[in-house]
C-alpha cells in the first residue's frame, strides 16, 4: 500500500515536472525542472529497490547530464527570437492534440489489459551466486550479457571518435 | 554454470573480434602513419576480407554462443556476408571520393567497420539488448558519417535530421521492446515466443508490437517513417549513402525478421496485417514521389523507399519461401544499388558535384564502359529481365502468390513498371540527350574500377545464373527458429 502511494505520488511529480520542463519560457528553470525530474525518477528507482541504479541516475544524469546542458544553455543565444517560418509553435494545437490522442490511447490500453488480467507475469528471479544489488548487477553484466556490455565499449568508442571529428578544427 | 565465456565462445565470436581488432588497427595507424591514405585503404580492405573468409567458413553451422544471445547459423550468415560486401564496395568507392573531397580517411574507415560491428551484431543476436546495442552501434556512426562533409551545409543537415529523427526513433523502439520486456518477463527472443505462445496476446503486447515495428519502420525507411530518408540521402558523402541505402538497410530487415518471426509468431496475425499495409504503402509513395526527382541521390533515396516496400512483402508472406525470396532479392539489390551509387560517386570531380541528372548528359559519349554499367543497375532496379533485379522480382513476386497474398503481388507489379520511367529516363539522358553532353570523360581509378567491376559482375551474373544464390538464400531462411509455425493464410 505504502509502495502504492509513493508510486503514484513519484508518478505525478515526474509527470508534471517533465510538463514544466517543456513549457517553462525561461531555459535556465527549464533545466532545473529536468535536475528535479531526474531526482524523482533516481526516488522511484529506490522504491522499485533497484539502488544501484538510483545512485548511478544521480551521478551520471543529474550530475554529469545537466551539467551539460548548462554549458549549452551558456554557449548558445537564446536571447533571438526563432523566425517567423520556423517558430516551433506555429502546429503546437495540431502536436497538442495528436500527443493528447496518443496519451489517451496508451492510457485505455494500459488501464484495460491490466484491469482484466491482473500481473499476469513476474519476472523470473535467475538464482544468482551473489547477494546485493551492485554485485548482482555486475555478475549478469560479465555472465549472461558479457556481449552486449563489450559491444557497448565499442559504441562509446564510435561516439567519441564521432565527437572528436565533429568538433575539431578544421587542418 | 561456470562463470565467464567458455573457450567456443571465444571461437564463435571470432568474425566480430577480427572486425574490431581491425578497426583499432586502422585508427592506429592513421594516427602513426599520417598521409597514407593508401596504406589505411589496404588495412581496412583486409580487416573485412578476414572477417569474410571467417564468416565463410562458419557457413553450415547451427549453434548459439555467448549464453544464447548470438546465433551462428546460416540466417546470421548470409546477412554478415551481405553486410561485409556491402563495407567492402563502399570503401573501395570512397578512396578517390575522400581525396576529392579533402577528407582525412583514418576516421571515416573506423566509422565505416564499426558500422558493420553493428550490422554483423544485429543480424547474429537473439536478444532484445544485442539487437539493440548493435543497432545503437551502426546508427552512431551513421550519425557521423553522414556530416563528414562539414564545410557542407547538405552535410550539417543531413546529420543532424539523421540524428533527431534516428534518436527518436530509438526511443519509440526502445517502448516497445520495454512493453514486450513487461509482458513477457524475458529480452530472449525464443523466451518471448514462449511466453506468448498459446493464449491470446494482451493489448499491451500488442502495443509493442507496433511500437518495435514503427521503430524498425524508421530504419528500413518505410512509409510514413521515411521523411528522413531523401534529405539525408542528398546531403551525406555519396559513398555513404551507398552503404546507409544498402547496409543499413539489409541489418535493419535481419533484425526485423529475427524479432518478428524469431521472437513474435504468436502475434503473427497482427503484424502481417501492420506489414501488408506498410508494404504498399511504401512501395506505392517511394516510387510515385521518385517520379518528380531531378537530383539522382534523391531519386535513388525514394527508389530504396519503394525497395523497401518490396523486401516487405517477403516478411508479410512469412514462410521459409517468402523470407528466402526476400533474401534473394535483397542480395541482387546490394550489387545494382551499390553500382549505381559508384556510378554518381565517381561524376563528384574537384569542380563539379555531379548529382543532377542533366549531369548525366551525353555519358555515353564521354565514358561508354560507365555509361554501359549504369545502364544495367537501372534495368535492373527496374527489374528488366537479363539482370538479376528481374531474378530477384520474380521469386518474390511468385512467393506472394503463393502464399495467397494476390492483391499485394499486383499492386508491387504495378509499382515496377511505374519505377521504369525513372529509372528509364536516366538512360534516356545518358544517351539520348547528347548534344547538350558538356565535361570531361570520368576517370576511373583502380579501387573504383574494382567496385564498379564486383556490383556489374554480380548484376550480370545472378541474372544469368541465380542458382547459387538461390540455394544460399533457401539454407538461410531455413536456418530461422520458429520459420515453419507460420503458417499459411
Amino acid at each position: 500500500m505504502a509502495e502504492a502511494i509513493a508510486f503514484y505520488t513519484l508518478s505525478i511529480l515526474i509527470l508534471g515536472l517533465g510538463v514544466a520542463v517543456i513549457t517553462t519560457p525561461r531555459t535556465v528553470h527549464s533545466v532545473v525542472f529536468l535536475v528535479l525530474n531526474f531526482l524523482c525518477v533516481a526516488v522511484l528507482y529506490v522504491v522499485l529497490r533497484a539502488e544501484f541504479l538510483a545512485v548511478i541516475q544521480i551521478l551520471v544524469y543529474a550530475g554529469g547530464i545537466v551539467v551539460l546542458y548548462l554549458f549549452v544553455v551558456m554557449l548558445v543565444n537564446l536571447k533571438r527570437q526563432p523566425e517567423e517560418h520556423q517558430d516551433p509553435r506555429r502546429l503546437a494545437k495540431i502536436g497538442l492534440g495528436l500527443s493528447g490522442a496518443m496519451l489517451v490511447e496508451l492510457a485505455a490500453i494500459v488501464v484495460y489489459s491490466y484491469s482484466r488480467e491482473p500481473s499476469s507475469v513476474t519476472a523470473p528471479s535467475p538464482a544468482f551466486p551473489v547477494q546485493g544489488n551492485v554485485e548482482q548487477l555486475g555478475w549478469l553484466l560479465y555472465t549472461d550479457y558479457l556481449i552486449p556490455f563489450e559491444v557497448a565499449s565499442v559504441l562509446l568508442l564510435v561516439a567519441m571518435v564521432g565527437a572528436i571529428i565533429l568538433a575539431r578544427r578544421e587542418l | 554454470m561456470p562463470a565467464g565465456f567458455s573457450a567456443a565462445d571465444f571461437y564463435y565470436i571470432l568474425p566480430e573480434l577480427l572486425l574490431t581488432g581491425g578497426a583499432l588497427l586502422v585508427l592506429m595507424l592513421s594516427v602513426l602513419t599520417p598521409k597514407q591514405d593508401g596504406l589505411l585503404l589496404v588495412a581496412a580492405l583486409a580487416t573485412v576480407g578476414a572477417t569474410l573468409a571467417v564468416v565463410v567458413s562458419f557457413a553450415g553451422l547451427d549453434v548459439t554462443a555467448s549464453r544464447g544471445l548470438l546465433a551462428i547459423d546460416g540466417f546470421a550468415a548470409f546477412f554478415k556476408v551481405v553486410v561485409l560486401l556491402s563495407a567492402a564496395l563502399t570503401l573501395l568507392m570512397s578512396s578517390p571520393y575522400l581525396k576529392t573531397e579533402g577528407i582525412q580517411a583514418g576516421e571515416y574507415y573506423f566509422l565505416i567497420l564499426c558500422a558493420a560491428l553493428g550490422m554483423m551484431f544485429m543480424s547474429s543476436g537473439l536478444d532484445l539488448i544485442t539487437l539493440f546495442i548493435g543497432l545503437e552501434t551502426m546508427a552512431v556512426s551513421f550519425y557521423i558519417l553522414a556530416g563528414f562533409l562539414k564545410p557542407n551545409p547538405r552535410s550539417n543537415e543531413a546529420a543532424v535530421k539523421y540524428f533527431l529523427l534516428g534518436a527518436f526513433s530509438l526511443g519509440v523502439l526502445l517502448y516497445g521492446m520495454s512493453l514486450l520486456y513487461g509482458a513477457t518477463g524475458t529480452t530472449h527472443l525464443s523466451g518471448i515466443a514462449a511466453a506468448l505462445g498459446g493464449a491470446s496476446p494482451s493489448l499491451v503486447v500488442i502495443l509493442g508490437v507496433v511500437l518495435v515495428g514503427a521503430g524498425m519502420g524508421f530504419k528500413i525507411a518505410a512509409v510514413p517513417f521515411h521523411m528522413w530518408a531523401p534529405d539525408v540521402y542528398e546531403g551525406a558523402p555519396t559513398p555513404v549513402t551507398a552503404y546507409l541505402s544498402v547496409g543499413s538497410k539489409a541489418a535493419s530487415f535481419a533484425m526485423l525478421i529475427r524479432i518478428f518471426i524469431e521472437g513474435l509468431p504468436a502475434v503473427g496475425a497482427e503484424w502481417t496485417m501492420l506489414f501488408y499495409a506498410l508494404a504498399v504503402v511504401t512501395m506505392t509513395v517511394g516510387n510515385i514521389a521518385a517520379l518528380t526527382q531531378s537530383n539522382l541521390k534523391r531519386m535513388l533515396a525514394y527508389s530504396s523507399i519503394a525497395h523497401a516496400g518490396y523486401l516487405l512483402m517477403g516478411v508479410v508472406v512469412g514462410t521459409e519461401r517468402g523470407v528466402a525470396a526476400m533474401l534473394v532479392y535483397l542480395g541482387v539489390y546490394v550489387f545494382m544499388q551499390l553500382g549505381a551509387f559508384a556510378v554518381i560517386t565517381m561524376m563528384r570531380r574537384s569542380d563539379i558535384i555531379g548529382e543532377e541528372l542533366k549531369d548525366l548528359n551525353g555519358l555515353s559519349k564521354r565514358s561508354p564502359i560507365v555509361a554501359f554499367a549504369m545502364l544495367f543497375f537501372m534495368l535492373s532496379l527496374g527489374g528488366i529481365p537479363p539482370t538479376a533485379g528481374f531474378m530477384g522480382k520474380v521469386w518474390l513476386f511468385g512467393a506472394t502468390i503463393d502464399a495467397g497474398f494476390i492483391w499485394l503481388a499486383v499492386i508491387a507489379v504495378a509499382n515496377s513498371a511505374v519505377s521504369l520511367y525513372y529509372y528509364l529516363r536516366v538512360v534516356v539522358f545518358m544517351w539520348i540527350n547528347e548534344e547538350e553532353g558538356v565535361g570531361s570523360p570520368l576517370t576511373i581509378g583502380p579501387a573504383m574500377s574494382v567496385a564498379l567491376g564486383v556490383a556489374l559482375f554480380g548484376t550480370v551474373v545472378f541474372g544469368v545464373y541465380p542458382q547459387f544464390l538461390f540455394e544460399h538464400a533457401e539454407a538461410a531462411a531455413r536456418s530461422l527458429d520458429g520459420i515453419a509455425s507460420i503458417t499459411l493464410r
